[in-house]
């Protein structure tokens, strides 16, 4: 993944950089030394590093917008940062850049049931959210495997998503409003309280861009009283066709659950001796989430076997107890870090049209073949958000350039019946260069004019999403 | 100009050399009059794609409303944001359209639970002031793929771009729904009775307060949708839930949705001579706000108060009135012309209108879709 060369003009003023900065933040907030820069040279994209030139820690919304008015001044390009979970390199720096972490800006601002919101700064993580609010019933819905350290603020960025998102949404369907700091400085509110906006929907266009609009440093959250109780079921199959066609009968069948994830045999073996969850022998597993009244869950579940039975199972069964819940979700949720203590792996976030499924998955194998990669297969089947986690080692030669070719390669499947290069993840550096698989120049063209509006000079997070060579001129100005 | 193509669309745009006033069923006429050339877009008109098993539709903008809820409830699914239909309020007559819909951003009372239009908004194809065709977005439910430009076509009232294609996410229709009703409640109990049945993990989907009903008092609904059993189950626990606000009764499955429609409608409103408001407010706020509405206003509260609609006199300036408030308010009916001096949509502060005016100038450099409508 190529980034651009640093602007040596930049570089050379980096003394006087430092010290403007330092003149608007209190003591030890401007992390210049090149021993402690190195802290923030990468994201979970950990293939690419650069440490930047240096790193900031603002604590409120003003400080944001000086250090931001200053980078602004003295043409230097700012990369935001939350708590550098990216999978996509969205918070990886450039060695002419500043990095501007939020991760010092977590505090509660408000809190109020009646109107079902929390404002918060958005260094605070999405878990300690729901931390905030759950003693009194209530959770903030978007989950991602993440969450424990990922920050509000990059969730926002990215858009994210998790497992619980097939009937609450991704963010921005759970974002009400943000404070949002432009690259000059400026400080505008969008949202609040209340819901949609009076004109152009600029809080769907900040969700999702991905740190290229402004800084975001405080967010109004939608939060929704917990459901009386939840349980999951795991369904086993020997094949992707049939899993794939359960999940489509249930869906069919007018019932929503809050969750349906889909397990290869790869992940099952590896997940279950790292979670010891219980999950059952098989070519493909569905754990299947439903909420309500005890009488309700067991009603549902009732029906979805009964959907399940007619592709016949080889294994079914319902979470007797919450500890047993609580260890089925455990294995899912803990899938990246135990396929990452056998083997480095890449993991890819493309979604396909629920119908592809039983394709995809057979042309991924083919693939895998092919490339001389093993992939296992880990995802939201209800929604069709697919991670492919493709295992390879950084320490054999040419193996990242192998696993990033048949990475390009699974992507361009995704598009190519009908879905998307990302689903949750971003877009970043990691598919920045296959965006023209999905978009035409002219729709590259209309985003990127979007950009202009909001940082005319394309000093924000400038060298991701857009393909180089599309932004270059623009960067260069 | 019809065109029934997206091409000949495209051309059209490219062409034309004054503003363009674009329409479809002519039900939603909101927004500031305007002159223009008319562009009709019931021409590019059909459902392109239909995935019951994957929750998604596909169809051009021009679809009738009705040609895809017929689809949708063959296979026992809806468009869950319930869309307004506006022709008894407005006096309008038309097939509404899809693309009306989501140019308008346009959703009913479940909004409060399930989102509104451009949270079940997947992909667009849109042409902009320039002729281009341009898409976003996609068919599938999680897309974060570049930009969301699906977010700024929705409710933009044809302002940045002329919609020809929308993708969207559809949910299962409930096998049955009922209804709470509390009557007599003041605006500051009924907004305390809808919170109390939103914060309860009983999945209300409707929270509506009327304050003049036809029953002569005031009337608090609260709608429960789901399987059988579980509506069951949930009406009684809510019941229960709310016995401090007084005697609750329950509508079982006897068609409580004529109400829940005429709600979305306004459809008690359809001779009204007045001006219709429509206030989107933080809901602990809406007792304060009702309280300032001048004298004689009809109002309906929705989204547990949340959404505030307001039948006021003629040329009221309602902002004036209301002093400043969290949130927005938007002239949804007039009579006549109306005063310049009244913005119809709410106005913005400085750093959002120039974004917004960033905005128009990239997507429509020349000015000519809608020129002024969002005035
Ligand atoms: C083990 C693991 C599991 C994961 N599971 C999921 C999952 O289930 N679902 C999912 O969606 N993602 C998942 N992710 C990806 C990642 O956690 C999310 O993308 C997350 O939202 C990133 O948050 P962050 O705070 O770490 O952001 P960072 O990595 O710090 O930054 C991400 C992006 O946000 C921008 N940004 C950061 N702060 C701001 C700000 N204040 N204003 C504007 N832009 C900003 C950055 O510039 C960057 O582009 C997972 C990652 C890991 C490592």
């Amino acid at each position: 993944m190529e980034m651009p060369a640093p602007d040596a003009r930049v570089m050379a003023r980096k003394a006087r950089l430092v010290s403007r900065l330092q003149e608007v933040l209190p003591d030890r907030s401007v992390i210049h030394d090149p021993m402690e820069t190195r802290a923030y040279e990468c994201d979970a994209l950990t293939a690419y590093r650069c440490p930047p030139l240096c790193a900031v820690l603002p604590g409120t919304t003003q400080e944001v917008s000086d250090v931001l008015r200053i980078c602004h001044e003295e043409g230097v390009p700012v990369v935001p940062r939350g708590s550098g979970t990216s999978l996509a390199g969205g918070a990886l720096p450039t060695a002419d850049c500043v990095i501007l972490g939020v991760a010092r800006m977590t505090q509660v601002l408000e809190t109020h049931y009646n109107d079902r919101i929390i404002r918060v700064q958005t260094g605070r993580t999405n878990l300690s959210v729901t931390g905030a609010v759950e003693q009194d019933g209530f959770f903030y819905a978007p989950d991602p495997s993440s969450q424990l350290a990922c920050a509000i603020a990059g969730n926002i960025a990215m858009n994210s998503g998790g497992a619980h998102c097939l009937k609450y949404g991704v963010t921005t369907n759970n974002l009400l409003g943000v404070t949002l700091v432009q690259m000059d400085g400026t400080i505008v509110e969008i949202g609040g309280a209340h819901m949609d906006a009076s004109s152009y929907d600029l809080l769907g266009l900040i969700c999702g861009s991905e740190g290229q609009l402004g800084v975001v440093t405080e967010a109004t959250l939608r939060i929704l009283p917990k459901p009386e109780g939840a349980r999951p079921i795991m369904i086993g199959y020997d094949s992707a066709e049939v899993a794939g066609a359960c999940v489509s009968d249930i869906i069919k069948a007018g019932v929503l659950p809050v969750a349906i994830e889909y397990m290869d045999r790869l992940l099952i073996k590896v997940c279950e001796e790292f979670a010891q969850a219980g999950y059952p022998e098989c070519g493909a597993l569905l754990i299947i989430e439903v909420e309500g009244s005890p009488s309700e869950i067991d009603a549902q579940l009732a029906l979805i076997g009964e959907i399940a039975r007619r592709h016949e199972p080889v294994a079914m069964q319902e979470a007797l107890d919450k500890d047993q819940a609580a260890r089925i979700w455990a294995g899912r949720k803990a899938a990246f870090s135990a396929v990452g203590r056998i083997s480095d792996y890449m993991c890819l976030d493309g979604t396909i049209p629920v119908s592809a499924l039983p394709y995809v998955l057979r042309r991924i194998e083919e693939l895998s073949v092919q490339y001389g990669l093993a992939v296992g297969n880990v995802f939201h089947a209800g929604d069709g958000n697919m991670h492919p986690l493709i295992l390879y080692d950084a320490n054999k030669d040419g193996d990242l350039e192998t696993c990033e070719a048949l990475g390009a390669e699974i992507l361009k499947l995704c598009v190519e019946v009908g879905g998307c290069l990302t689903g949750e993840h971003g877009v970043g550096i990691e598919k920045r260069d296959l965006m023209g698989v999905q978009f035409s120049s002219e729709d590259l063209e209309a985003q990127m004019a979007v950009k202009d509006v909001f940082d005319p000079k394309w000093l924000l997070n400038p060298a991701k999403v857009f393909p180089l060579a599309n932004s270059e001129t623009r960067r260069a100005s | 100009m019809k065109p029934t193509t997206e091409t000949e669309l495209s051309e059209a745009v490219a062409q034309a050399n004054g503003p363009l006033k674009i329409s479809a069923g002519g039900t939603r006429g909101i927004g500031r009059q305007i002159d223009g050339a008319p562009l009709n877009m019931t021409g590019l008109s059909g459902i392109t794609l239909y995935e019951p098993g994957a929750l998604t539709i596909v169809a051009q903008a021009g679809t009738p409303l009705a040609e895809i809820e017929a689809a949708l409830a063959s296979e026992k699914q809806r468009l869950a944001f319930e869309p307004m239909d506006c022709r008894k309020v407005l006096g309008t007559s038309g097939s509404p359209t899809i693309g009306g819909v989501i140019a308008t951003n346009s959703s009913g009372p479940r909004r409060v639970v399930v989102g509104a239009a451009r949270d079940h908004m997947l992909g667009v194809r849109f042409v902009d002031g320039t002729g281009r065709v341009l898409k976003n977005g996609g068919r599938v439910m999680k897309n974060v793929t570049g930009y969301d430009l699906v977010k700024l076509m929705t409710g933009s009232y044809g302002t940045l771009g002329v919609i020809s294609e929308v993708s969207l996410k559809v949910l299962p229709t409930p096998e049955t729904e009922g209804t709470l009703t509390i009557h007599g409640l003041s605006v500051e109990r009924a907004v305390a009775a809808m919170s109390a049945a939103l914060t309860s993990p009983f999945e209300v989907t409707g929270a509506a307060h009327l304050i003049q009903s036809d029953a002569g008092s005031p009337e608090t609904l609260l709608r429960i949708e789901g399987f059988e059993a579980s509506v069951a189950y949930r009406l009684a626990r809510l019941k229960d839930a709310l016995y401090a606000f007084g005697d609750v009764q329950t509508s079982g499955a006897q068609s409580p949705s004529d109400r829940w429609r005429e709600i979305r409608d306004l459809a008690f409103w359809a001779d009204c001579a007045d001006d219709i408001w429509r206030l989107s407010v933080r809901p602990s706020d809406a007792p304060g706000i009702v309280a300032r509405l001048p004298a004689g206003a009809r109002v309906v509260l929705d989204w547990g108060g949340g959404l505030i609609w307001a039948a006021v006199p003629n040329a009221t300036d309602l902002r004036a009135e209301l002093g400043s408030f969290s949130g927005h308010a938007t002239l949804i009916k007039a009579r006549g012309e109306v005063r310049p001096s009244i913005p119809i949509f709410h106005p913005e502060p400085t750093a959002i209108a120039a974004l917004n005016a960033g905005l128009r100038a990239q997507f429509d450099p020349r000015g000519i879709l809608n020129p002024g409508l969002m005035n």
